[in-house]
């Protein structure tokens, strides 16, 4: 299986296809609905946003709380398409990949091809079995949030599949 | 005439919903284990095998099965000659509060559904029905709502034929695909009024998944097989990346209704369904 490292290049990205299996390690950020509003809000605002998200990936994953003496609780994938309205600007921002589950818009689609992105999915439903591959967990930005705050997240061979590649192709089609 | 009091039932409360979180249901992990044998396609069961893998970890490291531990959802079946000493609402919203936390799991509830607000842990949808006896049964079941989300009620009309429905079901379960978390358990509610067969398909999900033995009432059973066998070739399959396994079970309730309608309601299940039952 192919193992990819964080920050992640151009040349990586164009390399994954449609289907792959993929093993991911470095670092991620977390992000859902909530905190997709707000970094849109701040971006078209023009107000400075608490991450940069250059080169970033971001998880869509609100984990459970932190029992003690773990890097993380449960966190596995929330639904994408509900972060589709929010992609294309945030891939205008620079994000390279996304995590999650299920299927994108159309438009979001478009966006991933044209910013010459991934999305990646990774299994749904099985947030104690991920929890095993993430080594370090600290919020960054909007804790008020609670789960729907940033996290960001160190991890180890997280797996994921290709979902959409930078060509466009889907692995729902 | 029996006493309970407002602290057992507290107690009883946090203790269900750190278990309904933490250890799948053996019915829906021996759902599960068959569906993995039968699957033929190498990536559904992959996945499948990562889902069974889920819960053993979960079980064993005191993890929550899923980060969304849902909204809880609890179910009171009070028999008619207890007595609950205390505040009953209070002793479950505390209940709740205690065993998340406890637990480790997860503040997914806001207070206010328009203006959202910080998420806590409370309050519960309490269901509350009065039974026959002296016994309390209190079961927890925590909705996550990647499925609750695709819920759908339909009034039909009463004249409509089985074919129709079935046609309701089958398209809601495609149009959810891979978005509420296949393979699926589907709890369906036909009769009674709007409300109540909302009600009626939610608790459809608490009777055991994969029964063996077909519904007691024969033309239910055939119905709940029969809309099995059409959802598993939808080919939806784990993660909705095809294969056979997109539903686990589908569960029937229902209820007598008006001359003038045929409520059909339907309440999608991820494959982590998770209650926990504890009678007092």
């Amino acid at each position: 299986m192919k193992r990819i490292n964080t920050p992640l290049t151009k040349i990586e990205i164009e390399r994954l296809n449609v289907g792959e299996r993929v093993l991911l390690s470095g670092i991620i950020y977390t992000a859902r609905d909530q905190a997709h509003k707000r970094l849109i809000e701040a971006i078209n605002k023009n107000k400075k946003i608490p991450i940069d998200l250059k080169g970033q990936i971001i998880y869509y994953c609100g984990p459970t709380v932190t029992p003690r003496g773990r890097a993380i609780g449960s966190c596995g994938p929330t639904t994408s398409s509900r972060m589709d309205e929010f992609t294309p600007a945030l891939l205008k921002k620079g994000i390279l990949a996304m995590i999650g589950k299920g299927r994108r818009s159309r438009q979001a689609i478009r966006a991933i091809k044209r910013y010459q992105a991934v999305y990646f999915l990774t299994y749904a439903g099985c947030g104690a079995l991920l929890s095993k591959y993430v080594k370090k967990n600290e919020p960054v930005a909007y804790q008020d949030l609670g789960p729907e705050a940033i996290y960001k997240l160190e991890v180890k061979d997280f797996p994921l599949i290709v979902g959409i590649d930078t060509k466009g192709r889907s692995i729902y089609d | 005439m029996k006493i309970v009091t407002a602290d057992k039932i507290r107690n009883a409360v946090a203790e269900l919903c750190i278990r309904a979180n933490l250890v799948l249901r053996k019915d829906v992990l021996s759902g599960l284990k068959a569906t993995y044998s039968r699957e033929t396609k190498r990536r559904a069961k992959d996945i499948l095998r990562a889902i069974i893998n889920n819960a053993y970890i979960a079980r064993k490291e005191k993890l929550a099965i899923c980060q969304d531990t849902g909204l809880p959802v609890v179910f009171l079946e009070i028999g008619q000659e207890v007595k609950i000493t205390g505040d009953l609402r209070r002793a479950i919203n505390k209940g709740v509060e205690g065993g998340y936390r406890r637990g480790y799991l997860r503040n997914s509830i806001i207070s206010n559904p328009l203006f959202r607000g910080r998420p806590g842990y409370s309050p519960a949808v309490i269901h509350t029905e009065i039974v026959r006896g002296n016994r309390l049964k209190i079961t927890v079941l925590p909705k996550g709502f990647g499925c609750e989300n695709k819920t759908q009620l339909k009034m039909f009309n009463p004249t409509a034929k089985i074919s129709e429905i079935e046609k309701f079901i089958v398209d809601l379960v495609e149009s959810a695909g891979p978005d509420a978390c296949p393979p699926y358990i589907v709890g369906v509610g036909i009769g009674g009024t709007a409300d109540y067969a909302c009600f009626l398909a939610k608790r459809a999900l608490l009777k055991r998944v994969a029964r063996r033995t077909l519904h007691v009432a024969r033309r239910i059973g055939k119905l709940e097989q029969e809309l099995l066998r059409k959802i598993n070739k939808l080919n939806i399959g784990p993660m909705g990346l095809g294969g056979k396994a997109t539903c686990l079970g589908v569960n029937i309730e229902t209820y007598p209704t008006h001359i003038a309608g045929l409520p059909v309601a339907v309440n999608i299940s991820c494959h982590a369904l998770r209650s926990a039952t504890k009678t007092l």
